[in-house]
């Protein structure tokens, strides 16, 4: 049945490896699958963050639109890893647009959702707070030695 | 000493020494008064050198003062030291001439004089193996300080007195001269008489003594000088314990201590300029305003400079702590597993010529007692 | 050209820091301010060396800098030097042309670890302009391809316009013995490749680390991060070289200048194993 395959699908994404049994189950309540062709956008700059995504297939470009220069991309992420933090934080608004390079499949969970079950059960919280906190963490490491320009050329 | 070898030689035998090193084609250099202070120039007879002539030494202090006797060696050293004839401050390295048919590369001629140098201390003696074996020592030698180097006749000088800032001892470089030289001399003025116990070195030094009146030495005349050099010895200024300082120095890279010199350093470089063992230099290119000819020179250079070391996004070094710790740590340190020995022969010029007073052995007296455990 | 006499020749022989001639044979823009020059020696069988070496180029009657060579080392009579114009010397090399005569020094340094690494899987991790110094290292690992296991290049750069040799690594993706990851910091829209630092590449990287060897090179930085991601990977330090970076004015270890702790990266260096100076990249200033 639908709910139970979905729960599968959700359990098997490396971003909830080892999700203990009940969490799976209330997860997967405000999972659904989406998918977007080359080109579409999955979110955009100043939209309510109501929503992220966990990658199953193709990439996404993280951009940000620079007068005169376009969208600049400043990174790219694939299967098996996750699109969206500012669900996370109030005011819950996207910073970024997040575009597919290529036919992506993603499991897209409710934010509003999964924030009220993290209130209602802190050991869910907790668990979903452990799983962030790497992300967050080596994207700023990642961030910060992109933003040292290493490559360019300094006087 | 032996004193079956030991010879004696006068003052007059000295200045005969001096006149057939430059009929046998010599530049004859040596220590003379100038400027204040005894520098190492061309030596035209024994009236060059600063006979009763003596330096009062601390640090960031030099100051020449009479004698009582007409001692010709009676000082420690000045702020020259022989690599300004063996490894000059100034050299030509090539020249290439440029015209519609290519570009040729001239190399430099070594240089054809031959130096001789009168009164060098056993820490110099030092000091040049030690820059021996940074110029002649690795996978290629430099065939300029070759040359020099070759064609040196060395007139080593035992001290008689130690200088306020020196610690020979300290570093084992002194005071007695024990090896590197054609002759050594010891200094005796005593009772009216003034006399140079001769120790020879090589053939050379041999073949030179053979022409000039000597004798054999006394054994009073023996004692006495071993006497000048243990009276040398006791009398050091400064003193340093050398056995640990390669460890104790690079496990303290980052002691307070070096903030604490960094605000006293002025990185102006008077130390590496007069420290004996210094060798660094840099290049500069030039060419002719009609770009008929370029060039290459290389001239001293100084670790405590902003653009000694750096990559093209800066400096690597860009305070003076960092620049002070370099010199301080390369000198004493890292020098060993460089050359297998330390770059320091203890002669103190870099604590007088510092304007500051900045004391090496202080500095590491100061690491040393508050090494954090 | 009136031939140099004998005695000056012999002289220069003696004196390492006296150049010998080279030509410019060819020039090519290889990025904004990066180009490659391919140099002939005069002197016929001089233009030997091993991957990770570099020579001393003189541009006359302004200076000399180090320049790694960034060609193939079996191609016969030929110095490939990639150079960035970032000061005085460099900017007149980059402006030398074909017939222009260069002073060439060389070859000095020590090389990338060939021996070491045979039978092993061989990951090239590479920065910006550090492609440069690493890319004789492809050209031996692919021309001598069964010698070695795994071969992975991942290569960073600052943006899709400034990937080195480009079409070079495009060529080498088609091949099916050689895994190529690129990844910009960051780029404009239409480009659809990986954007993030190059340390990103290394956990996703195929190979096995308890048998390979990681060669690096590319800013300070970028190694040292590079060599943290490799280490978190279970690659030993003693299994990662990188070649370092200072200024030189002899690359004999004469001048004092380029002097990294107690080694002379001219001498010593530039390539060194990674356990030999992780403790000198530790302290600040040194």
């Amino acid at each position: 049945m639908e709910i139970h395959g979905l729960e599968s699908i959700v359990r098997e994404h490396p971003f909830f490896a080892g999700l203990e049994e009940r969490f799976g189950t209330l997860v997967s309540g405000c999972a659904k699958n989406v998918r977007f062709e080359a080109g579409q956008y999955l979110l955009h700059e100043g939209e309510p963050a109501d929503q992220f995504f966990l990658l199953r297939h193709g990439r996404v470009a993280l951009q940000i639109a620079s007068p005169g220069r376009g969208a600049v991309t400043f990174q790219t992420v694939g299967e098996g890893e996750i699109v969206g933090v500012s669900w996370l934080i109030p005011p819950y608004r996207w910073t970024y647009d997040a575009k597919a390079l290529e036919l992506v499949r993603a499991i897209a969970m409710d934010a509003a959702c999964l924030r009220q079950k993290c209130e209602a059960d802190h050991d869910l919280g907790y668990d979903m707070m452990k799983r962030f906190m790497p992300v967050l963490i080596q994207r700023l490491q990642a961030t910060r030695i992109q933003i040292l320009d290493v490559y360019g050329a300094h006087a | 000493m032996d004193a079956a070898r030991e010879t004696v030689v006068t003052v007059e035998g000295l200045e005969a020494m001096i006149d057939l090193l430059k009929r046998r084609g010599y530049r004859v250099v040596g220590p003379t008064v100038r400027d204040q202070a005894i520098v190492y120039d061309d030596v035209a007879s024994l009236a060059s050198l600063p006979a009763g002539w003596t330096d009062e030494q601390d640090g960031g202090h030099y100051r020449l003062a009479r004698r009582d006797d007409d001692a010709l060696f009676g000082y420690a050293v000045g702020p020259h030291s022989w690599k300004k004839f063996l490894h000059p401050p100034v050299l030509r390295l090539w020249h290439a001439e440029h015209d519609a048919n290519g570009v040729r590369v001239v190399p430099e001629p070594v240089a054809a004089e031959r130096f001789a140098f009168i009164g060098v201390r056993a820490c110099e003696l030092h000091a040049i193996a030690i820059q021996d074996r940074v110029l002649l020592g690795g996978a290629a030698a430099d065939p300029h300080y070759r040359a020099r180097r070759d064609g040196a006749f060395i007139v080593a000088v035992n001290c008689g007195q130690a200088g306020g800032t020196c610690f020979c001892t300290s570093m084992n470089t002194g005071p007695k001269a024990d090896s590197g030289f054609d002759l050594a001399l010891t200094e005796l003025v005593v009772a009216g008489e003034h006399l140079f116990v001769v120790e020879t070195g090589t053939d050379a030094g041999r073949a030179v003594l053979a022409e000039l009146p000597h004798r054999a030495a006394t054994p009073a005349e023996c004692e006495a000088a071993k006497a000048v050099v243990a009276r040398a010895a006791a009398g050091m200024g400064r003193e340093m314990r050398a056995d640990d300082l390669h460890d104790l120095l690079l496990r303290n890279l980052d002691h307070p201590r070096w903030d604490d010199v960094a605000e006293r350093c002025l990185t102006c470089g008077n130390c590496t300029m007069v420290c004996p063992t210094c060798f660094c230099t840099s290049v500069e290119d030039s060419s002719d305003l009609a770009g008929g000819e370029t060039a290459r020179a290389r001239r001293w250079d100084s670790c405590f400079t902003m653009d000694f070391s750096y990559i093209h996004g800066g400096s690597v070094r860009p305070t003076a702590r960092a620049r002070y710790r370099q010199w301080m740590t390369h000198k004493l340190a890292t020098w060993f597993d460089q050359f297998g020995t330390s770059g320091c022969v203890g002669c103190g010029r870099c604590i007088t010529w510092c304007p500051v007073g900045i004391d090496i052995t202080e500095e590491v007296q100061a690491i040393r007692a508050s090494e954090p455990r | 050209m009136a031939p140099m006499p004998e005695a000056a020749a012999a002289a220069s022989a003696a004196d390492p820091m006296v150049p010998r001639i080279a030509r410019v044979r060819r020039r090519r823009r290889d990025g904004r301010d990066v180009w490659t020059l391919e140099l002939e020696p005069d002197e016929a069988g001089d233009a030997a060396f091993a991957p990770g070496q570099f020579n001393m180029l003189t541009a006359f009657g302004v200076g000399e800098a180090a320049i790694s060579v960034s060609g193939d080392p079996v191609a016969p009579g030929r110095l490939v030097h990639t150079v960035r114009a970032v000061g005085p010397v460099s900017t007149a090399l980059t402006r030398l042309g074909p017939g222009n005569v260069v002073g060439l020094r060389g070859p000095f340094g020590t090389g990338w670890p060939m021996a070491e690494a045979e039978g092993r899987d061989v990951v090239v991790v590479a920065g910006g302009l550090g492609l440069a110094p690493l890319r004789p290292v492809l050209y031996r690992l692919l021309a001598e391809r069964d010698r070695y296991g795994k071969v992975v290049l991942l290569c960073g750069a600052r943006s899709p316009d400034e990937i080195l040799f480009r079409r070079e690594l495009e060529a080498w993706r088609r091949r099916l013995d050689i895994d190529i990851a690129v990844t910009v910091d960051h780029a404009l829209g239409d480009w659809r490749g990986q954007v993030g630092v190059v340390t990103t590449l290394i956990p996703r990287a195929a190979f096995d680390p308890r048998h390979a060897i990681a060669l690096v090179c590319g800013p300070e930085i970028m190694m040292r991060f590079a060599i943290a991601a490799l280490g978190d990977a279970k690659v030993a330090a003693e299994a990662i070289y990188l070649s370092m970076e200072r200024n030189m004015k002899c690359a004999l270890g004469w001048c004092g200048h380029c002097q990294f702790g107690p080694v002379f990266v001219c001498r010593d260096g530039p390539v060194f194993r990674y356990d030999r100076v992780r403790s000198l990249l530790g302290v600040k200033e040194l």
